[in-house]
């Protein structure tokens, strides 16, 4: 498992492997935000927690469809399905892959992104520990996604449209978890929520994910 | 045959085509008369609501509605654990038929249900927790369709949209709290609950029950329906296959 996701990000890191396009594609959500909304300082950093999850959700959409689809068209998948690797642990590895090479730069770029949109200073860390605490969700259920369609030709709108529904608790209780912290109130509940949406996609969704990988196997 | 009466008697598609084949056209009837007598009780022979007016009667088309929109879902739900765990395909079609009327509830109680904000909060929507979970249920009935539509083995598309619908389940029960939580609402309570103190008043509450079991009817007899035409479309499909191959 540890070499299955050593060997995912080593792909991913190299060229072609698309590890860059997450993070451009962040940086210009954010660039293009004072656009649409206008400068004013003030209403930018009100707006700035919720800009930069959806920014990283969106991000994080964009490579879900690279998790499997490469290794199912040179029969890479077929062969770790006959591994002696349980399939779980075969889309869990896929999902930490994916996490490392998406999840935890945007975490990481994420504060400094931050500056930009004039987040209050209170806020970095905490936009920075919701992302940390979210994105693997949105990793595990993006998997489950991409396990869902990875027999069909032209699935990554459908992806889109099966799995963003899905981020809908992670990007309430993320988002809220960023504004509470921007705005020096209480965020205790949504922090704990989130960390269990969490929790609950790492032990559930793996279980998931390789059913529907079975299935597109068969 | 002294054979003891089973729902499972009803996973083999011969049995149940015999047998709906006489239900549909009853449960429609029914579900077409107890609707109109629902509804004209209810338009003409109920008062105008002291402060909503006439627009209160927006409430027999809307609350039946949204109550069979999440009760599609979760009949959506046995069936595909039913196909899961049992591989039934009536199950399995069942389920298939029963998105789309599950998906046309859900916009019917979106719509009546901005036709009835306007007039009194102000607005056709506002982003109210229970109008916002209704969205993204409305959300959730689309992606289960596209993928329906999607794959082309009837098997794996059953397989893969049944393991969706349980892990969308989750998800919208989570996406349900998650959505209070974010935002108080303007929508009222339970219209329809145990608890007699929160409920509508009487005059309202049994034209209103009469349109939930047209509804209820209604959505029985659509679903059985659409099953029957989707076991037909299986059967031609395999005909058509047979042919092909001599």
């Amino acid at each position: 498992m540890i070499r299955l996701i050593l060997r995912d990000v080593t792909l991913a890191v190299r060229a072609g492997g698309g590890f860059g396009l997450g993070l451009a594609f962040y940086l210009i959500v954010v660039v293009l935000t004072p656009f649409a909304i206008g400068p004013e300082s003030g209403q930018l950093s009100r707006i700035a927690p919720g800009i930069l999850w959806l920014g990283a959700l969106l991000a994080c959409l964009l490579s879900l469809d690279r998790i499997f689809a490469l290794d199912r068209e040179d029969g890479t998948l077929e062969l770790l399905a006959t591994a002696p690797v349980p399939m779980e642990g075969i889309a869990l590895a896929k999902a930490v892959a994916h996490w490392l090479t998406t999840g935890l730069p945007l975490t990481l770029s994420a504060p400094i992104l931050a500056v930009l949109l004039n987040l209050p200073a209170p806020g970095h860390v905490w936009l920075a520990a919701s992302l940390a605490i979210g994105t693997p969700a949105l990793s595990l259920i993006g998997t489950f996604g991409a396990a869902l369609t990875v027999g069909l030709r032209r699935g990554g709108l459908l992806l889109s449209l099966l799995v963003l529904p899905l981020y809908v608790p992670t990007l309430i209780f993320g988002a809220e978890v960023a504004r509470r912290g921007a705005e020096g109130m209480d965020l205790s509940a949504p922090l704990i929520l989130l960390a269990a949406v969490s929790a609950g996609s790492v032990a559930l969704l793996p279980f998931a994910a390789s059913a529907a990988l079975r299935v597109n196997l068969r | 045959m002294s054979q003891a009466f089973s729902i499972w008697s009803y996973a083999n598609p011969t049995r149940f085509m015999a047998t709906t084949e006489r239900a549909v056209p009853v449960l429609g009837g029914l579900a077409g008369g107890l609707l109109a007598l629902g509804l004209i009780w209810g338009f003409f022979f109920t008062p105008d609501d002291y402060r909503q007016g006439a627009t209160v009667k927006i409430i027999y088309l809307h609350v039946p509605s949204a109550m069979m929109a999440i009760n599609a879902w979760a009949m959506m739900l046995v069936a595909s654990l039913i196909w899961l765990i049992r591989r039934h395909h009536v199950s399995a079609l069942a389920a298939k038929a029963a998105a789309p009327v599950g998906i046309t509830m859900t916009l019917i109680a979106l719509v009546t249900g901005a036709l009835w904000g306007q007039p009194m909060w102000g607005t056709f929507w506002a982003w109210d927790p229970r109008l916002t979970s209704f969205l993204i249920l409305f959300l959730f009935y689309l992606g289960y369709i596209a993928l329906w539509q999607a794959i082309e083995d009837p098997d794996t598309a059953a397989d893969l949209t049944s393991v969706l619908c349980l892990v969308g389940s989750v998800f919208a029960v989570l996406s349900r709290y998650a959505v209070n939580f974010w935002n108080q609402g303007l929508h009222q309570g339970a219209s329809l609950s145990l608890d007699k103190a929160e409920n509508v008043s009487d005059v309202f509450y049994y034209p209103l029950l009469v349109c939930i079991a047209a509804f209820v009817l209604l959505f029985v007899a659509l679903v059985l329906a659409r099953t029957r035409t989707e076991i037909r479309a299986r059967r031609l499909a395999v005909l058509e296959a047979r042919e092909r191959m001599e």
